[in-house]
């Protein structure tokens, strides 16, 4: 079997499907400035959300997109699924597959787990976060964010500090950044960076925090205290915060920090930087919204001959 | 019971009982380059054994097709006792006749493992019974494969052990590598090293390389093998001990073996079809991922190329399967939670032929070697030989004819195919093992 049109990572999304996305996010955006912010534009279909992993942001953000687009919504939450019981991904989702849904919404603790998913179903695949694998619509929310808040993402150098290891957040963002032009450095303790990341995703790499200098944007990443088992990537997080935090007296008039959430205030990043209105991260939460919004549309969408928002499903 | 001669005869390469061979191959290239004969003739095997009267036997039509001695596969995973729903002995062996191969060897990691003479002797009766070619065992070299207290080394051997191995997992301490190769004196067993510093391998699940990088799948770097490899080098050294590097899969494994065998140490290698055709680059997109998950893993360009530059200048000895079969239930999992392993029995000798034979790379004569006479004497087995007077164990194989693995159902009882869909060139049509008619291709 094979969805119509999956959105699995930002690996296999061509520059004008980004744009496509973005744009589409951009006309959702005058709808939430409307008194009733509702459309009837996905009204009789089906979004299941499957979140297998904990999650705040994503799976609010999908689940209001989708019921603001008049979807109907399944949501289904970890914790007292039938995979407490043993079920695997394969069953749950030929489970599902039986009412017949539109659009599976996965988040999942391992990698590859969307595409797998994709494999025993009819319906469009999402992928909302697979374990250290991509957050496609993280970076898509990311890109979003820049380009109304600052401008054309192209030719932007933006810098990735931190947690480069675990985060999924960064793979996709790193790859979101490059393919729409702009330049991407990554900052981070050499423990916490994939060796071959540069010749994998092409970011140039450095584990010197002064390196943050050159960039326009900092994108700090969230310390991944679950993913790093017994320890033992960074001596204490007080070094860390001494040697990478991002902070005010590390960064320079003009340079806008982002950060995917949730924030370990003091750690990654401190709080003053967070709380600082000129950060864009608020905006980030606020977008994702009309981000996933825009996403669900698209991947619902009649494959356009302008060719596909998103590959054909695997 | 094997009549193959030769070998070890401690050693016990139990098979099921059948009718002796008889048989005249009619035209064939005969090709055996330990026994110096590579010529275009009449091959008759008699009762069992090659030569004699041909008068009365059954005629086979073998123009254009080559008779070479029977492949000797060291390393199979048989899963008996536990997991026989995924392979048994009778259809693992079967396997194996369908891939050319004569002889196995099937390693401990079984449930429970293979660790006592007791266990080891019940599935030398079983062999006995349903073992369509000579099988030998390999049992562990510590108890339950736990890495702590040495297994009876010295009643395994008196039980015909044919070597020992943790395979699946590496021996952790090196203290007690040390003694099993100091014990290695009074046994005179060989050990077979699965080799892998698991402080370094952590929770990987594949190559640490490009691909790893970009898709976020935890690695398993090439020096996990490399340095562990080096360890087991210098103990041998040591000792002079003598021990034999199951799957070598990365370039720093390589260059150890190469040292250490510069400097005198008794070491062997073996490398498998999977390691030596594909790299890492095959998970990126494929839709069914887990079938190139194995331990070790695909690596990179570099490392294939390493692999088969040290089995041509003979750092690496000989070429194995690591056959290890799994139900697609278990294989259906994301990446991370799907067993490592691949089936390879019946591919080995196509994909090989196609690679590096076809490929330019070796003589066929010379894969002959490493997938027969090289492996049949480190493990100190009966040699596959078309000479007058031996037990026939030999492949009738077509080199030209290309076939696309999985378009015919598999002998095996799982599918686990890394070459699933691919097109090798290389068919093997017959097969003689201890003796016996164990498998002939039909349409």
């Amino acid at each position: 079997m094979s969805g119509p049109r999956s959105l699995l990572g930002i690996a296999d999304l061509p520059a004008d499907a980004i744009g496509r996305i973005l744009s589409t996010a951009e006309g959702f955006g005058s709808v939430m400035d409307r008194d009733i912010k509702k459309v009837p534009t996905l009204r009789g279909r089906t979004v299941v959300n499957l979140f297998l992993e904990p999650s705040t942001r994503t799976s609010t953000s999908f689940e209001l997109a989708a019921k603001r687009l008049s979807a109907d919504v399944v949501g289904i939450k970890g914790a007292g699924t039938s995979m407490d019981k043993g079920e695997t991904l394969k069953d749950t989702i030929l489970t599902l597959e039986a009412y017949d849904p539109d659009v599976f919404v996965i988040r999942h603790p391992q990698v590859g787990a969307c595409a797998l998913a994709g494999r025993y179903t009819d319906a469009a695949v999402v992928n909302a976060g697979d374990g250290t694998g991509e957050h496609p619509t993280q970076a898509l929310l990311d890109l979003y964010t820049v380009q109304r808040e600052i401008g054309p993402v192209a030719g932007l150098h933006v810098a990735f500090v931190g947690d480069v290891l675990h985060s999924r957040v960064a793979r996709s963002g790193i790859q979101g950044f490059r393919r729409m032009g702009a330049r991407v450095s990554v900052i981070a303790p050499p423990t916490l960076v994939p060796r071959h990341l540069g010749t994998g995703l092409g970011a140039e790499v450095s584990a010197d925090i002064r390196d943050i200098s050159d960039a326009d944007i900092v994108y700090v990443l969230r310390m991944q205290l679950e993913r790093m088992g017994n320890g033992g990537f960074v001596p204490s997080l007080e070094e860390y915060a001494r040697m990478y935090q991002v902070n005010h007296a590390r960064l320079r008039p003009g340079q806008r920090v982002m950060h995917a959430g949730p924030v370990n205030r003091g750690v990654e990043i401190s709080g003053a930087l967070v709380d600082d209105p000129g950060s864009l991260i608020e905006a980030q939460a606020a977008n994702g919204l009309v981000v996933r919004m825009a996403v669900l549309y698209d991947v619902l969408a009649e494959a356009a001959a302008d060719g596909s928002a998103v590959r054909e499903a695997a | 019971m094997s009549t193959a001669t030769g070998g070890n005869p401690r050693v016990r390469l139990p098979q099921r009982p059948g009718d002796p061979a008889n048989v005249v191959l009619r035209g064939a290239r005969l090709l055996d380059p330990a026994a110096g004969i590579d010529a275009v003739g009449d091959l008759v095997v008699r009762d069992g054994v090659i030569g004699g009267d041909a008068a009365g036997l059954e005629d086979v039509e073998a123009a254009g097709l080559t008779v070479i001695p029977g492949f000797v596969d060291v390393h199979v995973h048989l899963r008996t006792p536990g997991k026989e729903h995924a392979e048994d002995i009778a259809s693992g062996t079967a396997s194996a006749a369908a891939g050319g191969v004569v002889t196995v060897l099937a390693m401990p990691n079984t449930q429970p493992p293979t660790d006592n003479p007791s266990i080891l002797g019940s599935l030398l009766q079983r062999a006995a019974q349903e073992a369509v070619v000579p099988t030998g065992f390999i049992p562990a070299i510590t108890v339950g494969q736990q890495g702590d207290a040495l297994t009876e080394h010295g009643d395994l051997a008196e039980a015909g052990a044919a070597a020992l191995s943790d395979d699946g997992v590496p021996v952790g301490s090196a203290l007690v590598m040390r003694r099993a190769l100091q014990y290695q004196r009074a046994t005179g067993l060989l050990f077979t090293l699965h080799e892998e510093d698991m402080t370094l391998s952590g929770d990987g699940v594949m190559h640490e390389g490009v691909v790893s990088a970009r898709i976020g799948l935890s690695g398993i770097p090439g020096v996990s093998e490399a340095v562990q490899v080096a360890r087991d080098c210098a103990l041998a050294g040591y000792e002079d001990g003598r021990i034999h590097i199951c799957h070598v899969s990365a370039r720093e494994t390589v260059e150890e073996i190469r040292r250490a065998k510069e400097r005198g140490v008794h070491v062997t290698a073996e490398v498998t079809p999977h390691h030596l055709l594909l790299t890492e680059d095959v998970i990126d997109g494929d839709p069914d991922p887990a079938r190139f998950k194995m331990n070790p893993p695909l690596r990179s360009e570099d490392d294939r190329e390493a692999l088969i530059e040290g089995l041509l200048d003979g750092t690496i000895d000989c070429i194995a399967t690591d056959h290890a079969p799994h139900p697609a239930d278990e294989k259906e999992n994301p990446f991370a939670a799907a067993p490592f392993g691949v089936i390879g029995l019946e591919t080995a000798f196509a994909a090989c032929h196609t690679e590096l034979v076809l490929g330019g790379r070796m003589s066929l004569g010379d894969l002959v070697l490493r997938m027969s006479t090289v492996p049949a004497r480190i493990f100190g087995l009966p040699v596959p030989t078309l000479a007058e007077g031996a037990p026939a164990n030999l492949a009738v194989v077509d080199t030209g004819a290309v076939d696309r693995v999985g378009d015919r159902p598999y002998a095996s009882k799982s599918t686990n195919a890394a070459f699933a869909g691919v097109d090798l060139t290389g068919r093997v049509v017959m097969t003689l093992a201890g003796g016996q008619d164990v498998y002939r291709w039909s349409a």
